[in-house]
């Protein structure tokens, strides 16, 4: 029925009332402003690819990989902000997966029902929305303070064991990996949960009823099924810890690295010269001492400015200066360790970035778009990832 | 048979896996305990210098000064500043977002858009934080000018509008699950009796559906709470009592942020202070979680 004819007939009670063209009108018109507030949200998307691309681009040069950063916007790059994201999330991965899986298993297959269970419940959705900073200060109060002290650990364990542990924990790679892992817990244990709850009941009624245990039939039967959901929560966590900032800083990662994680303070590639008291301020201010160096590297000042220095050149430095020398690659590779790098001190990509767009010159910005644009591309990269893997499963299992 | 499976052993093999399972769950009540004792006792060592009274009651932040004050309230000012601008962007945008996408569009749009819409969520906020100070801001300071504001280069709006686009995605995926848990009966029931889908959307799919829609929004808000690079690299880290969007100020996070960048020395007042901000934003959070949580029950229709 069309608008006239309602206006042709007055009163018939079966007609549209009134106004049905102003009312299809607003439908239609709705559909606009739908679609404007779906532009913006993804024409953000492309203003901040733009706007990074824009700033940044020019400085991805196989230089930024490979360079450390420095005082010189120039020369700077991303090396041991990169090296560091990376072992930080292999940490991460080893230990928030297998729990991660292993928790939702539990929820779903076997938790009883009572108090205890429904803690862990209460625990887990509580979890996910705390935010990420808090996370860092637990890591700060738990990992760094107590367990990065050996005075701090149990006594009667042997001070050796206690040292040596104490060693791996701190302001270290471990204590990071740990925070995030901890930080996306509930992203792969929702994740789990949901796919091993999609696998239909008759999957482990047929491996029961022909004998095979509760483990059994879990990780025969039901798992495999599972599994891309369980890949799908791992990708989106993982990617969740690459970005994140605010809980790293809180446990104290660097800003400014130029070392790879297998030497840390104590080690002879990171020196203090002169004696100093515990805030690294000199015992005997304005001293100086002559000092040859053996490593390309950069020495800190007691004021932080930075110098470059050269292997075999000798120097008068100031007491208070930290030497700290240009590990290369191949002495990377070379001291390769996992207890070594896991106790290292260390920065990652996010943390190497907001360095870099809190300093004033614009030299430095650029910079921090070309790390921002990295970071930028592997998030989207895996995010987008996880998302083809969800519509292959939405599609591909029709049980 | 040749393998020797036993009972006995096959059920030791059962028991040993299901503690390693329930070992691994009960992780996450730890994390909550471990989160909760470090906050409140370290936070316990810094009432034990400042009157919680003060804290609650002071309105000037400054552990730097001679006679130091520590009012949490130009930090908790500056956060809902930010909080309240994401919510003014994030609110009308996701609701737009959800209802479009629930009730108009159809199955391909809407399965093509919505991932696309999830990955506002998935960019690392530190980069958010560059967008807002280097893309936002000019433009607001540009449009700003001709009305007489001038805009700070660090400002809570900017960070607040970012922040609300970044929570563009919870608010409308969220919405849009609630509004499509709503069965087909009702909107059919209501399109027989001649309403349009605008019609069918505000009379009956939204009222039907929020509680879900106002648990997104809290969801959303206390992501704006706790997201802490946006506001430390865009809204400034001067603390005062934040009055307008236009001004800059300290969040409760960038506060925190701010702190453990620069080296605190383990066991001061300064150190203990971020734990103290840190139980106002544990506080803060857990309170907004329980409202959704009392909301969604209060409110539920179930069909």
């Amino acid at each position: 029925m069309t608008v006239a004819a309602d206006a042709e007939i007055p009163g018939d009670i079966t007609a549209h009332p009134p106004g049905l063209a102003t009312r299809r009108f607003k439908d239609s018109a709705f559909i606009v402003w739908g679609i404007i507030a779906t532009i913006i949200g993804l024409g953000t998307l492309v203003a901040l690819v733009g706007e990074l691309v824009n700033d940044g681009g020019h400085r991805l040069t196989m230089a930024f990989f490979t360079s450390y950063p420095s005082s010189d916007p120039a020369i700077a790059g991303i090396l041991s902000a990169w090296v560091g994201s990376l072992l930080v999330i292999i940490t991460t991965a080893l230990v928030a997966i297998p729990i991660g899986i292993l928790a939702g298993i539990y929820l779903e297959e076997y938790a009883p029902k009572n108090p205890i269970t429904t803690a862990i419940e209460i625990a887990v959705n509580n979890l996910a929305g705390v935010p990420s900073i808090l996370f860092g200060l637990m890591s700060l109060g738990i990992f760094v303070q107590i367990l990065g002290n050996p005075d701090r650990w149990f006594g009667f364990l042997p001070a050796g064991f206690r040292n040596a542990a104490a060693d791996m924990f701190g302001q270290s790679i471990l204590t990071a990996g740990i925070t995030l892992a901890l930080l996306i817990l509930p992203v792969i244990i929702v994740a789990t949960r949901e796919a091993v709850r999609s696998v239909p009941q008759e999957m482990r009624q047929g491996a029961l009823a022909v004998g095979a245990s509760k483990w059994q039939t879990t990780q025969h039967h039901v798992l495999p099924y599972a599994l891309p959901g369980v890949v799908t929560g791992v990708i989106i966590g993982i990617s969740r810890a690459l970005g994140e900032t605010a809980p790293l800083i809180m446990i104290g990662g660097l800003t400014f690295v130029a070392f790879l994680p297998i030497t840390r303070p104590g080690d002879a590639a990171f020196e203090v010269i002169g004696a100093v008291d515990q805030y690294g301020a000199p015992v005997t201010p304005g001293a100086t001492e002559s000092v040859r160096i053996d490593h390309d590297g950069v020495v800190v000042l007691p004021d932080f400015s930075e110098m470059p220095v050269q292997a075999g050149q000798t120097y008068d430095l100031p007491h208070g200066s930290t030497v700290q020398f240009v590990a290369s690659l191949g002495d990377a590779v070379e001291s390769w360790s996992p207890t070594r790098w896991l106790g290292s001190e260390f920065t990652v990509l996010p943390i190497q970035m907001f360095n870099w767009t809190s300093r004033p010159q614009p030299e430095f910005l650029e910079i921090a778009a070309a790390a921002g644009l990295v970071l930028l591309f592997i998030t989207l990269l895996m995010n987008g990832t996880a998302i083809y893997l969800r519509y292959r499963l939405r599609k591909a299992i029709k049980w | 048979m040749e393998r020797d499976f036993t009972k006995k052993r096959l059920r030791l093999g059962e028991q040993i896996m299901e503690s390693l399972l329930f070992v691994a769950a009960f992780i996450g009540v730890l994390i909550v305990v471990g989160i909760i004792y470090v906050v409140v006792s370290e936070a316990a060592k810094f009432f034990a210098q400042v009157s919680p009274i003060e804290f609650l009651t002071s309105t000037t932040w400054t552990p730097l000064f001679e006679n130091p004050e520590y009012g949490i309230a130009p930090l908790l000012t500056g956060t809902f500043m930010a909080t309240l601008v994401a919510l003014a962007v994030a609110v009308p945008l996701g609701f737009l977002i959800a209802i479009y996408l629930s009730e108009f569009a159809d199955a391909r749009t809407r399965e093509t858009l919505k991932p696309a819409l999830e990955l506002l969520a998935a960019v690392p906020t530190v980069v958010y934080g560059y967008f807002a100070l280097l893309f936002v801001t000019p433009i607001l300071q540009n449009l700003l000018r001709p009305l007489g504001i001038e805009l700070p280069g660090f400002n809570l709006l900017s960070a607040g509008i970012v922040m609300g686009l970044m929570i563009i995605p919870y608010i409308a995926s969220l919405s849009e699950d609630a509004m499509r848990a709503v069965p087909r009966s009702m909107r059919e029931g209501s399109y027989a009796m001649g309403a349009t889908r605008l019609e069918t959307a505000f009379r009956v799919v939204v009222p039907a559906a929020v509680s879900g829609i106002v648990g997104a929004v809290i969801l959303g808000m206390s992501r704006a709470i706790g997201e802490t690079m946006i506001v430390a690299v865009a809204g400034g880290t001067q603390v005062q009592m934040v009055t307008s969007p236009t001004m800059q100020g300290a969040t409760v996070t960038a506060f925190m942020a701010q702190v453990a960048l620069g080296d605190i020395a383990w066991g001061t007042l300064e150190y203990n202070s971020i734990f103290a901000a840190g139980l106002a934003l544990l506080v803060l959070t857990l309170l907004f979680n329980f409202v959704a949580f009392w909301l969604q029950r209060r409110y539920r229709e179930i069909y």
